[in-house]
């Protein structure tokens, strides 16, 4: 340790970023390149009848066309349910889906060229709302054809019934999400050259190289070995990159049948298709407490608008439950989830994936208990805590456990306690808590390797390279890594480079999603960091003949304990390991724990080696005759169990608060009844500006859990849970409204106050 | 991306020689002024001229000044200037403050005066890329002939979304037009028409100059704007008054509102308001006859019942704020 770690510090990538100097995939330009566009289907759910390329195909400039009959074979994220075509085959099921790829000189050419192939559709009826998929079963979107379910998860821990019956006070409510998108700036692009040996590569927006990689030799019936998969830096993610998407497969076909590379650029538009934003939900949740404020049980009920495809559904029906038995539990817990598929784009992992709708749902009516049982809501919730060390009454495994100095960090920063209650009408403060996983124990396919790994090689000059596989999006993994290896060897920050998302150059890791970068990868190379810090001191306590034990790393030198005089700077102790040892390198991996979740189908979902914890105290202002809500202040406290680089982790609370109080105050991803988005750009899909952004307090919480990389956990998704619950309780408390739906539109909550006012 | 249409463009260095080239090029040409409507416009196929006449070289159309007792501001001003102007703060402080609120300031950098004046309407199912109008189905602004906001209508009602047209009026400010027949003024409130396809009085060939707006002596304007963030939004309503003041008393107002319909609206109850009424100044009498007066149509994006509540809102504020300006 040479004190890199938890200092404050500027990252040298993002001041590329800033000056405009990092190199996106869609700033890589190849010889003799064509580009793609994709011809989408107008109609919510339509049989493809016929498809007439002729006249795109005699277009000058136009070099090939294909359909859904190229690429017969399907993919999915996940292995069991496999239902997406890079272009639909025979039958489209959004307005949106591809039907018809075309490479031409330029993007016009291709442009015009879509235009030109005639499709001839049957349409065919339709599920577009939620109402309608559960309603009519003989539409048959679900995988047998004979209903539009997509997954149904039931578990019950504990008797909810019995609990209930015995419980003083019942509270029933309902709720409404209708889901956001992510908005990266950056949007998905890829591009595909297939060399004169016949290898393929793949350029991509991806969070999931490894992944793609596999899904590629699957559709394109390419073996592994002839694919390479390179994940440029990504400008923005936020989970809407962490699957394989049709243009991946579109431009590597394109790629193979005319010989010259192929981009694929996606416009703002086709963004919204490609969606995979957080699903829409509607959530019955019913939840009891006895009069001391014991949570006596939970029973919730859920139902899932998932669009048109499996995409991560399987998983975000389970995480919708799985994951609110932390950090505030009942007695007793019952959830009944059910996705169904319908006629819009497919919904997806949004950082926070799955949970973020359920936590919004229990927050409030915990603060609804709060009031009838006259208690403090952060008292209720410190009543019912989950400990540190302890299992989760749906069997997870907890470890280090920060919630309860959450809770008491952003109770004293807004002053909770004088200030609740007391800011006149108008002025209100609210808090809710919640957690989150630091990756989880099971990979996407079964598989027993590790789940990530890093590669180590050491130059003579000084210079360490770490190859590795994750995926930097801008969440700063490859920071992290370089950090970790410099102060482990004692080098300078700038001697130390990291080459990361390269199949062909990286280890597997499976992709920056579930909050793993820095609990599995930053595992993963503190074991090979370690590992050659053992060469060095092995090195140089034989060359200045003292037990190994006495060789410390300090900063720029290994060091002798007691011997001030006689360091050895860091490049000389590689050399001098590298005349004993040969030429250095190491490799480290990372594998979760065997056993962590409960003993029950479905009881590793949501399994995780670590959980963060945060907790939100938000103060808004409401303008009773506009009904904006001002979100003025959010304090936002986070236990990442050690804060490796705090000014990321910082970056990591703003951001996620940024985008909670997007989904509370504006954004909601709406299809219209017909199966068209309501408006596919960013003057109708309104995410804030500058100027709407409340004062972010950040504060960062450190539980040192024992398995993180020097206690490290997550930072990413866990800190944007409760910001949404914490908005809706302090209007509660500014005005004396509920909404239960969200986003908190100025219209709503107009209605709500003259509703109020009548009643 | 969305790929731009080709199109030959054209720079003239002087007025003359714009309007020369647009008679000659005919109706496929088109104005580009800062290009910040016109070309995502033309991204999504909304209008594909064949040449484009680019007044950027025009720079004896910049610049705000004063000329007797008019403020004579060119059109190729750039709203940033327009909003930053000291004359214009204080004889025409609703058109700085509306100039000061479109878009973001990249917009305002680039945005001129005069293509704010002579912006398109905006509707919620024309500004649209062409493969979703084509999903939706074309409307009758654009290759269609139905209209998705009123059932049956056979008229366009797409929105006046321009920040600076309702206070061009409220200031009684006149559109000065050259065109091969020489130069055209036309009050503003005569410029804009209640057609959301051509809300414009702008003839083929013409070229908006300039706009003069009247200095008088104990003139207060305001402009008020509904919109659900900070920056970027369009208006989702607004509002912009104008109150003469003459020995310490209202001698006339006027209020104007916008991001209705194709033409900014001018509240009749204001204008019919006795020297009695002026003197008290009935706010909220105005702001109830405002809420009668007009109706929001679901042409934008936006609840349309928040949008009509917010007419009295928004009338009411503008009102108490010119009022404790006068
Ligand atoms: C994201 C975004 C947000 C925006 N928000 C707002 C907003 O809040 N409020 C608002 O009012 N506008 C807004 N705009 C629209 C636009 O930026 C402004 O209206 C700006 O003032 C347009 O001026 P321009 O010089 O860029 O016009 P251009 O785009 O060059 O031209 C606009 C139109 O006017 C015509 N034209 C231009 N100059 C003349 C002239 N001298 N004589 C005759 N015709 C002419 C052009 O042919 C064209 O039809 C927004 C635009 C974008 C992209
Ligand atoms: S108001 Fe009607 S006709 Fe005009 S643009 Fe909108 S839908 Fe088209």
């Amino acid at each position: 340790m040479s004190g890199l770690i938890g200092k404050a510090g500027r990252r040298g990538d993002l001041v590329q970023r800033a000056l405009g100097s990092t190199r996106f995939t869609d700033d890589l330009h190849l010889p003799r390149m064509l580009h793609g566009k994709t011809l989408r289907c107008p109609h919510p759910h339509a049989r493809i009848a016929r498809v007439d390329a002729s006249k795109a195909l005699a277009m000058p400039g136009v070099a090939a066309v294909i359909t859904g009959k190229d690429l017969p074979e399907r993919f999915g994220i996940i292995p069991w349910t496999p239902d997406e075509h890079p272009l639909a085959l025979e039958i489209a099921r959004f307005v949106g889906d591809g039907v018809a790829a075309v490479a031409a000189a330029d993007e016009r050419t291709a442009a015009k060229a879509c235009e030109a192939i005639e499709v001839v559709y049957e349409v065919l009826p339709s599920a577009v709302e939620l109402d309608t998929a559960i309603t009519k079963p003989e539409i048959g979107l679900g995988a047998k054809r004979q209903d539009n379910v997509s997954k149904a998860v039931d578990l019950a821990f504990g008797d909810v019934d019995a609990e209930l019956a015995a419980s003083e006070v019942v509270l029933e409510g309902d709720f409404h999400f209708e889901g956001t998108a992510h908005v990266p700036i950056e949007p998905h692009c890829a591009i595909a050259q297939v060399d004169a040996a016949g290898l393929l590569t793949v350029w991509s927006t991806t969070q999931v190289p490894h992944y793609l990689h596999r899904e590629l030799s699957r559709v394109l019936r390419l073996s592994p070995a002839r694919i390479r998969v390179i994940q440029p830096p990504l400008g923005g993610a936020f989970g809407g990159k962490s699957e394989p998407f049709g243009h991946e497969f579109t431009a590597a076909k394109l790629a193979m049948i005319t010989g010259r590379p192929v981009k694929f650029l996606m416009t703002r538009e086709e963004e919204f298709y490609l969606h995979r934003g957080r699903h829409p939900m509607r959530l019955s949740f019913k939840v009891g407490a006895r009069a001391d404020g014991t949570l006596t049980g939970i029973d919730a009920r859920t139902q899932i608008d998932g669009g048109a495809y499996s995409s991560f559904g399987l998983v975000t029906t389970y995480y919708s439950g799985q994951l609110l038995t932390l950090p505030t539990t009942a007695k007793s817990y019952r959830f009944s989830s059910t996705r169904y598929f319908t006629n819009k784009p497919p919904c997806g992992p949004k950082r926070g994936h799955g949970s973020v709708q359920p936590r919004f749902a229990f927050e409030v009516m915990l603060d609804r208990l709060a009031e009838r049982l006259k208690l403090d809501p952060i008292e209720l919730r410190r009543r019912n805590a989950v400990a540190a060390d302890s299992k989760t009454i749906n069997g997870m495994r907890v470890t280090s456990n920060g919630n309860l100095e959450c809770l008491a960090k952003v109770e004293a920063a807004s002053g909770w306690k004088e200030r609740r209650g007391k800011l006149g009408f108008g002025r209100g403060l609210g808090v809710a808590s919640s957690a989150y996983i630091s990756g989880t124990n099971y990979p996407i396919y079964p598989n027993e390797m590790a789940q990530s790994a890093v590669q180590l090689k050491v130059d003579r000059s000084g210079v360490v390279t770490v190859f590795n596989g994750a995926s930097e999006l801008g969440q700063g993994t490859d920071m992290l890594l370089a950090t970790i290896v410099a102060d482990e060897l004692g080098l300078p920050l700038d001697c130390v480079r990291v080459v990361s998302a390269d199949t062909d150059l990286c280890p597997v890791d499976l992709g920056a999603y579930s909050s793993r970068g820095t609990f599995m990868n930053g595992n993963a190379c503190l074991a090979a960091a370690r590992q050659v810090k053992a060469k060095l001191i092995a090195a140089v306590a034989a060359k200045l003949e003292v037990p190994e034990d006495a060789v410390f790393v300090t900063r720029g030198a290994l060091c002798v304990k007691g011997r001030e005089g006689d360091a050895v700077p860091v490049d000389e102790a590689i050399k001098l390991a590298e005349a004993r040892f040969g030429a250095l390198g190491a490799v480290g991996s990372y594998k979760t724990p065997p056993k962590l979740g409960g003993e029950y189908r479905g009881g590793t979902i949501g399994a995780s080696p670590a959980y963060s914890f945060s907790a939100h105290v938000a103060e808004v202002q409401v303008d009773v005759e506009t009904g904006v809500v001002d979100v003025v202040n959010v304090w936002c406290a986070h236990d990442c169990g050690k804060a490796l680089l705090p000014t990321q982790v910082i970056g990591q609370l703003d951001g996620s608060v940024y985008m909670g109080v997007a989904e509370a105050i504006f954004e909601e991803h709406l299809i219209s009844p017909s199966g068209l988005h309501r408006g596919p750009n960013l003057l109708d899909y309104r995410i804030p500006t500058s100027l709407d952004v409340p004062a972010i307090h950040s504060m960062i919480v450190e539980s040192m859990d024992p398995e993180g990389p020097l206690g490290a956990k997550e930072a990413g998704e866990g800190p944007l849970h409760s910001s949404i619950p914490a908005v809706a309780n302090a209007i509660y408390d500014a005005v004396g409204i509920r909404l239960s739906r969200l986003p908190f539109s100025p219209g709503r909550v107009l209605e709500a106050l003259q509703q109020r006012g009548r009643g | 991306m969305l790929p731009l249409p080709e199109f030959t463009v054209h720079t003239p260095a002087s007025v003359d020689e714009a309007v020369a080239l647009l008679a000659k090029l005919g109706p496929g040409a088109m104005l580009l002024a800062g290009g910040t409507d016109l070309l995502p416009n033309m991204k999504q196929g909304l209008h594909a001229p064949a040449h484009v006449v680019s007044l950027q070289r025009l720079g004896a159309l910049r610049g705000v000044r004063r000329e007797g007792d008019a403020l004579v501001i060119g059109a190729m001003t750039t709203l940033d200037a327009v909003a930053g102007s000291a004359e214009a703060k204080t004889h025409a402080a609703a058109l700085a403050e509306a100039a000061a609120v479109v878009g973001g300031p990249q917009h305002r950098r680039m945005g001129t005066l005069g293509g704010n004046l002579c912006l398109d309407t905006r509707c919620r199912y024309y500004n649209q890329t062409a493969f979703w109008r084509g999903a939706l189905g074309y409307c009758l602004k654009k290759d269609g002939d139905t209209c998705h906001v009123v059932e049956g209508g056979r008229k366009c009602v797409a929105a006046a979304s321009n920040d600076t047209a309702a206070a061009a009026i409220a200031l009684e400010a006149t559109v000065v037009l050259t065109g091969p027949a020489g130069i055209r003024r036309l009050p503003a409130a005569d410029f804009f028409v209640a057609d959301g396809a051509r809300n414009t009085a702008r003839r083929e060939g013409e070229l908006l100059t300039a706009l003069e707006v009247p200095v008088r002596a104990g003139r207060v304007s305001v402009y008020e704007k509904l919109r659900r963030r900070g920056a970027i939004d369009f208006p989702l309503l607004s509002v912009a008054v104008r109150l003469d003041r003459e020995d310490g008393s209202a001698r006339a107002l006027d209020v104007v509102i916008s991001a209705l319909a194709a033409k900014p609206r001018r509240l009749a109850a204001a204008q019919k308001l006795g020297a009695a009424d002026l003197a008290t100044l009935p706010i909220d009498t105005l702001a109830d006859a405002a809420l009668r007066e007009c109706n929001p149509l679901p042409n934008i994006e936006g609840d349309v019942v928040w949008r009509k509540q917010m007419v009295r809102v928004l009338v009411k504020r503008a009102l108490g704020r010119a009022t404790s300006l006068a």
